[in-house]
């Protein structure tokens, strides 16, 4: 990983966690968006480096949610979403969720930059 | 180049964020959902019950003691403080399903789950529901003491709801993606509505009425008696009703309109009812009354019921709730307890209306054209236009069916005229028996209830058991609606009700026990007309014998006739199919299958394959039987399994024993090898697709969530036996909701259990936790505490305290 790249990660993770704590869950989007613009990245990492971000971001925090509770109702929704029950796939689903709406919000940033001239 | 891609990039992010924070279809907003800050994963959690919480409006601090079930134990000062409590707690507990279903008793499920339930809606406002809740308001506003406590309840209820963010609204806000309104005391008489719906809502006049055009008088009465040949009515045969003064309302000379009716607004479940039975003191092993109680519903999670003890300096009580009502509705205090089955009278009758035009704003009425009134019902509809529904009311009340609904005759109609539009306080009537001392306290909480009409099961530490049969009840003379009547002739009018005083009951009898579970309430003696409506006539008959067979019952005893699976409607039939049916047509599987069963023992057990065998084929025999009565022309029912097995065994080459279907003049014993062979062909299909057909995996019982029961939040195959008819009435989705046993010692000892959980959240390990108890016939302990200092069963306590700035 490029050090760009490293910056961007850890930036969207920051911004995530701070803005989610009066936003709501579209906070990762707006996260994706500002580090993208401030942050620049090249090609797919434009898209790749928020959306893992988002994703380690999500996942590491539904599991720390439910976790603590046996995942008695992650496993529920797990049923509810055609996940058969597994709570580990419900919280991968999670992360890939975050992350899809971090990156796209990021090519947004990303194409708002270079109309600004960085 | 550079702005095309702004704009792609604009879009698709746009795109994204409608899609992921929208509701499509039954897919939950799937970024909100799914967000592990403020979604559905904050739900994954036990609750919070410790601490401090600060309640607007208290006037003292309210201990709550939860023991390990999660049942709350309310200490305050005054009642006022102890309903806005019981409303708080609730809330904490059960809010969705407090709001849910009370939306669904207003015809109000639209707004939350789109047009799928605009029918549902319709059909709420065309039985004048909410027209119902406010009548019951008015009177309600008579008691202005019970009114405040309604609001002190409310002012709890919302307490909880505006603590509530983003993050801590129940699962099921999040799923269908809306949010809790404030609480009403229009929703407190709304639910009241839903009780009344589900257990004095139903009737089959308009059948009825098809029936006896189709079939005349006599074949109706000998399909529909108002006496079974077999009768153990609730209240004793021998009781004496010479103190009863008032005479039964005369038949009117008169002509009933004989219409053709092609459809009618959905019954409540026809299982709906209960077992309910006391033993005195000198019938009871420890010398003390014992009490039991089990209410059998339709098998919902969250439960109908929440247990909780409310107490305040000057009273005590404890037992099953209703979330949404005041007080504890099936209980005990220190004093007495008591409990309610169904008493399943027909309280609802229906009018033909004839409008004098289409604007339908006069109809006929004593030789008068008088006034309608129009209750305009908007149906909100969730991402639809709103509908809008005009119901023509009269004196009888909603005109139900008409050119807009179910029928085409612009000048004409059906009204309903139902005791649940009298409108009665009927919250009151539980504060009082909540409090109530002795057999007098008792008998004047009932006096004022109006429905729906319950059989009141008693006891006390006093020594005396009783059970009046309390409701509001038309005082009709006979054969009055029966079918659908004429609604411009004052005779066919309700003409006045039975007096209180007048209910049938009875205290201390001397066979020692009283008992109820839906059957006839009284005999042909009783002085006020009274119909077979759609009684009960097994569960009794069993119940009544076990108490008759010895001389003392203990708690154990009691235990183990709720959980009686004895099931004596196949006693009463098989061996008759066995000695008529002509086995030789049998195929040798067949007559395998039929050995099977001929060694059942009769009983309901889960590991038993005789149950199944008996079901299957008793499912395709009844069928057989009235496929008269299979039209799509018009509404029919068909007769009860009573009075289908009487045909069966004393009228065997009834014309009604033909299948039309066949050139061949079928009889009953036709009918048994016939439907033997189906249910033996049925039953391969089955084992083929699910394996062995023991009654357990056969009946497959259930407990499904609220909201069209959501497999995700439901228990399946629940190892229970039973089944409708037995006295442990447990069949696929529907059983005993609450069980309750009660000893009258000082202070009482009570056990109880239902199938359910305290918790509303599935993410609760409280949430479904008592079910595999429930389903194995145990029960809980119920900790009634006599004081507010916690004891080592008390896992946590909350502190409500009044804000300081009141």
């Amino acid at each position: 990983m490029t050090k760009p790249n490293i910056i961007n990660f850890v930036v969207t993770i920051i911004l995530a966690l701070i803005l989610s704590q009066f936003l709501p869950w579209w906070s990762v989007m707006v996260a994706g968006f500002v580090s993208a613009l401030f942050f620049s990245l090249k090609k797919s990492a434009v898209f790749f480096v928020p959306f893992f971000a988002i994703l380690l971001f999500w996942v590491v925090y539904a599991f720390m949610v439910s976790s603590g509770n046996d995942f008695t109702l992650a496993k529920k929704i797990s049923v509810l979403l055609y996940l058969g029950g597994n709570p580990y796939l419900l919280i991968l689903v999670t992360g890939v969720v975050g992350g899809l709406a971090a990156g796209v919000s990021a090519l947004l940033g990303k194409q708002l930059s270079i109309l600004g001239g960085r | 180049m550079k702005y095309i891609k702004l704009i792609t990039t604009l879009v698709l992010t746009l795109v994204v964020f409608y899609c992921l924070n929208t509701k499509l279809g039954s897919i939950p907003p799937i970024g909100k959902f799914l967000d592990p800050v403020s979604g559905v994963w904050q739900n994954d959690t036990n609750e919070v019950i410790d601490g401090n919480v600060t309640i607007k409006g208290l006037s003292a601090p309210v201990t709550i003691h939860y023991d390990e079930h999660l049942i709350p134990h309310v200490f305050a000062q005054n009642d006022a403080d102890l309903y806005k409590a019981q409303g708080y707690i609730t809330a904490k507990h059960r809010l969705w399903q407090m709001e849910f279903q009370t939306h669904a008793a207003a015809g109000r499920l639209s707004e939350i789950v789109g047009e799928n339930a605009i029918d549902y809606d319709r059909r709420e406002r065309r039985r004048g529901m909410a027209y119902g809740a406010e009548k019951a308001l008015e009177k309600m506003k008579d008691d202005p003491e019970a009114i405040a406590f309604l609001e002190a309840y409310r002012d709890g209820v919302n307490a909880y709801i505006e603590s509530l963010d983003t993050k801590s609204i129940p699962v099921e806000y999040k799923l269908l993606d809306y949010k809790p309104e404030p609480w009403t005391i229009k929703k407190t008489a709304l639910l009241l509505m839903y009780m009344t719906k589900m257990l004095a809502g139903g009737d089959d006049d308009l059948e009825y009425t098809n029936i006896l055009r189709k079939f005349g008088q006599e074949r109706f009465d000998l399909l529909f008696p108002e006496f079974f040949d077999v009768n153990d009515p609730v209240i004793p045969k021998e009781t004496d009703w010479s103190f009863i003064d008032t005479e039964k309302t005369k038949t009117p000379r008169s002509e009933l309109p004989l219409d053709t009716i092609r459809e009618t607004i959905e019954k409540p479940h026809p299982d709906n009812g209960s077992n309910n039975w006391a033993v005195s003191g000198a019938k009871s092993a420890t010398g003390n009354p014992i009490l039991a109680n089990d209410p059998h519903l339709s098998l919902n999670i969250p439960s109908i019921w929440f247990v909780m003890q409310l107490s305040t300096p000057n009273h005590k009580t404890m037992g099953a709730t209703l979330p949404g009502a005041l007080g504890v509705i099936s209980g005990f205090n220190e004093h007495i307890a008591w409990g309610e089955t169904n008493a399943t009278r027909d309280v609802l009758d229906w009018y033909k209306i004839e409008f004098k035009d289409e604007t339908r704003t006069q109809y006929k009425h004593d030789k008068q054209w008088k006034n309608t009134s129009v209750r305009v019902e908007s149906i909100k509809v969730r991402g639809a236009q709103t509908v809008i529904d005009s119901v023509i009311y009269t004196h009888h009340g909603p005109v139900t069916y008409d050119h807009n609904f179910k029928s085409d005759n612009e000048r004409a109609g059906y009204a309903m005229k139902w005791v649940g539009h009298i409108g009665g306080n009927n919250q009151r009537p539980f504060l009082a028996l909540n409090k109530a001392k002795n057999y007098d306290d008792y008998v004047d909480a009932l006096k004022t209830y109006t429905a729906p009409a319950q059989n009141f099961v008693f006891a006390s530490t006093e020594g005396d058991i009783a059970l009046w049969i309390q409701g509001l009840f038309p005082n009709k003379w006979e054969g009055q609606g029966k079918f659908l009547m004429d609604g411009s002739n004052p005779d066919h009018d309700w003409q006045s009700f039975i007096p209180q005083a007048f209910n049938a009951h009875v205290k201390n009898p001397e066979r020692g026990f009283v008992s109820s579970a839906n059957q006839h309430p009284v005999d042909e003696s009783y002085p006020f007309y009274v119909f077979n409506d759609g009684y009960e006539t097994y569960r009794n008959r069993v119940i009544n014998s076990f108490f008759s067979s010895k001389k003392q019952f203990s708690v154990d005893d009691f235990k183990a006739l709720h959980n009686n699976n004895y099931n004596l409607k196949a006693a009463e039939l098989l061996p008759h199919m066995y000695a008529h049916m002509e086995d030789s047509g049998l195929t040798p599987d067949e007559k395998k299958l039929l050995d099977q069963l001929k060694g059942w023992d009769f009983y309901n057990d889960i590991d038993k394959v005789g149950p199944s065998i008996w079901r299957a084929w008793w499912y395709a025999l009844y069928p057989m039987i009235w496929d008269e009565f299979d039209s799509e022309d018009e509404a029919l029912t068909s007769p009860f399994t009573y009075q289908a097995i009487y045909l069966l065994k004393n009228h065997p080459e009834d014309p009604f024993m033909d299948i039309l279907d066949t050139p061949e003049k079928e009889t009953a014993n036709d009918l048994f090898l016939k439907s033997f062979k189906e249910a033996a062909s049925y039953l391969t299909e089955w084992k083929a697709k699910h394996g062995d057909y023991n009654w357990g995996d056969f009946k497959g019982t259930y407990v499904g969530h609220l909201l069209q029961g959501l497999p995700a939040f439901s228990r399946f195959d629940l190892p229970i036996g039973g089944d409708a008819n037995i006295v442990n009435a447990t069949s696929k989705n529907h059983g005993p909701s609450w069980r309750m046993i009660v000893e009258m010692s000082s202070p009482p000892k009570a056990l109880g259990i239902y199938p359910g959980g305290q918790s509303g959240n599935p993410g609760s390990t409280y949430y479904d936790n008592f079910i595999d108890d429930w389903a194995a016939g145990k029960y809980h302990e119920l900790n009634f505490m006599q004081n507010d200092t916690a004891t080592s069963d008390i896992i946590s306590t909350q502190t409500l305290t009044p804000s300081t700035n009141d």
